[in-house]
């Protein structure tokens, strides 16, 4: 009741209903108008830069894209050949760290949604997130300095625990997201069934959220096969194709790109943009999936 | 003291038929003919002196607490075996937990805690060597909101229970499975699609998927969470005519808001209410139509004439 107090006693009194309709339209019409135009610019100028840098690097690697990228190593000598060792490496690198981080980041969203008190939850939540957030490089230098430096060679195992370490605390946040979004009724339901409590995590739970699960791993996948930083000081990277050899320095496309970038040489920033593409499309990918996978379930 | 109470409406029924208004409203409630004794109005449900039998579960001095707060004390009652006990009383009086205490599901609370105890059949089911998972093969339940397994067929939904907890054979499987269906009044319309998902189905259906999964691990109790409350009267009305057909077999403890259907289904009736400490407690307990025609307390009364709650 702000504009029309209404009087403690005695008859309310108000103005005729032609002048309470009038005069406010126009007037909300232009202030819409402008934050709409507002929000519109605003959301362009988050997305330009999206749109532009897949653009650059759709034009400048289109060029080098080619099944040579794709096939061949990097010649011995010179300038030329592929980032067949790149491409492999990755495969290799992200796949081991993926091997380790799945089921350390699962279990522990599990544990955490499941199975830890309320403090002991809190804990390892605030510790996730600030895994998610730290520097990557942080883990680079870390796995190196327990990894690397005491067999004093750098090696790919060390890229992929540094690439496993960057995904576990992903993984595990989703997973626990997840399996919180899993109603109380449904764990219910099977705990009234006299099924134990691991039974219901297991065969109710986490069926439930794996959709969710399944997302967060991918994204994860997809965040360490674009780190560049924790590998430089682990696998190092190599010019040679190195095929299931962890104790060895191993290539990976955003080491490549890197290495190729940084050049002085037209050849070999042009392969890093080839590269480049390639990755975006991978990560790209991914990101793809995981979104057609959600929008599949909802249709579906 | 159901036996008391059981004899009195044998007593009463030759009694004349009472007013119309005996269920509807307060005014026969309290008349000379309350007085004389219950009598069994129209829209009364069997006669609980005729659902002879053991007592099922034998409840003495039950404390269910949440942390500090208490929300049951000394509940002390019995309920009979295959036959329908329908809980009654306001929000907040404790009826779903003392439900959820049948089957051991209210220590999963947090500071949940227990005094009294609960017999089944004899045993002490809060006695140390009764672990509370195979409790619930024995004493099912049945939820609010109907909640199949989203991710399960139908044919899995009711098969969980089973399949989950240890080998069995297709062919085994294939037999509950359809058992429990047919138990459950869902096999007609649902045998030709048991690969779709639970979920798939109305609502009412999936409370009767329910039911069935329930009814799967062959329990001897089923409680009975408000489970037509998110139904529409139709849906509703099926699922009390399974209760019907269920009885005799199973003895089923409802918990409901709904005091017609509780006057509809049950053979007895348990009041319960809260005093100020907002504890729930059992205000009175005998068969179904002794409770609606003629109840021993004020307060029964005044709740089934609607005069609070």
């Amino acid at each position: 009741m702000s504009g029309l107090a209404r009087p403690v006693a005695g008859p309310i009194v108000r103005p005729p209903i032609a002048e309470r309709l009038a005069g406010r339209r126009e007037r909300r019409r232009t202030v819409d108008r402008a934050w709409r135009g507002l929000a519109l610019g605003a959301t362009i100028v988050a997305v330009v830069p999206l749109a532009a840098v897949l653009l650059f690097v759709a034009v400048k690697g289109a060029g080098a894209l080619n099944p040579d990228l794709l096939t061949k190593p990097p010649k011995a000598l010179g300038v030329g050949g592929g980032a067949l060792n790149s491409i492999l490496g990755s495969a290799q690198m992200v796949a081991l760290g993926a091997l380790l981080a799945v089921p350390a980041g699962i279990l522990a969203g599990v544990y955490v949604a499941e199975f830890a008190g309320a403090q002991a939850a809190r804990v390892v939540r605030f510790a996730s997130d600030v895994m998610v957030g730290i520097p990557s490089i942080l883990v680079g230098i870390f796995v190196y300095t327990i990894l690397v430096l005491p067999f004093k060679q750098f090696n790919a195992f060390a890229g992929s625990v540094a690439l496993a370490i960057i995904m576990v605390p992903v993984i595990a946040r989703t997973t626990e997201e997840m399996l919180r979004l899993v109603g109380r009724e449904l764990r219910e339901g099977s705990l009234a069934l006299g099924l134990p409590t691991w039974r219901t995590v297991v065969s109710v739970v986490i069926p439930t959220g794996l959709t969710g699960i399944l997302s967060g791993v991918m994204l994860a996948l997809a965040r360490a096969a674009g780190e560049t930083a924790p590998l430089l000081f682990t696998a190092l990277g190599s010019r040679l194709v190195n095929v299931g050899d962890f104790g060895k320095p191993m290539d990976a496309l955003p080491v490549f790109i890197y290495n190729g970038a940084r050049q002085p040489i037209a050849a070999l920033n042009e392969q890093a943009w080839g590269a480049a593409l390639l990755l975006v499309l991978l990560v790209l990918g991914i990101n793809v999936a995981v979104r057609a996978r959600s929008w599949a379930r909802r249709a579906g | 003291m159901m036996e008391v109470n059981g004899g009195m409406a044998i007593d009463t029924a030759t009694a004349p038929p009472p007013a119309a208004g005996v269920v509807d409203g307060p005014v026969g409630l309290t008349g000379p003919a309350a007085e004389s004794g219950p009598a069994p109005g129209p829209t009364a449900a069997p006669d609980g002196s005729q659902a002879a039998g053991a007592a099922k579960l034998e409840v003495r001095g039950l404390g269910l607490y949440y942390g500090d707060f208490r929300a049951v004390r000394d509940a002390t009652l019995d309920i009979r075996a295959n036959a329908i006990t329908a809980i009654i009383g306001p929000s907040g009086c404790g009826k779903s937990t003392f439900l959820r205490s049948i089957n051991r599901m209210h220590e999963l609370a947090p500071g949940a805690r227990v005094e009294g105890t609960i017999h089944l059949d004899g045993i002490d089911i809060y006695g140390p060597d009764v672990d509370p998972v195979d409790l619930r093969r024995v004493v099912g339940m049945v939820f609010q909101r109907p909640n199949p397994f989203p991710t399960m067929s139908i044919y899995d939904n009711v098969a969980a229970g089973l399949r989950l907890a240890g080998r069995h054979s297709r062919a085994e499987l294939d037999e509950v499975v359809e058992r429990s269906l047919r138990q459950a009044a869902l096999w007609d319309e649902v045998k030709d699609k048991l690969r779709a998902g639970g979920t798939s189905l109305s609502g009412g259906q999936q409370q009767r998927l329910c039911i069935a999964r329930a009814l799967a691990v062959d329990p001897e109790i089923i409680l009975m969470d408000e489970p037509a409350s998110a139904l529409d009267p139709i849906a509703t009305l099926r699922i009390e005519e399974l209760m019907f057909e269920l009885r005799g077999t199973y003895t089923i403890v409802i918990v409901t808001h709904n005091m017609q259907q509780a006057s509809r289904v049950s053979d007895f009736t348990a009041f319960f209410s809260m005093d100020e400490d907002r504890a729930g407690y059992l205000v009175e307990h005998g068969p179904t139509p002794g409770i609606f025609t003629n109840p021993r307390e004020q307060l029964t009364e005044d709740y089934i004439s609607g005069r609070f709650g």
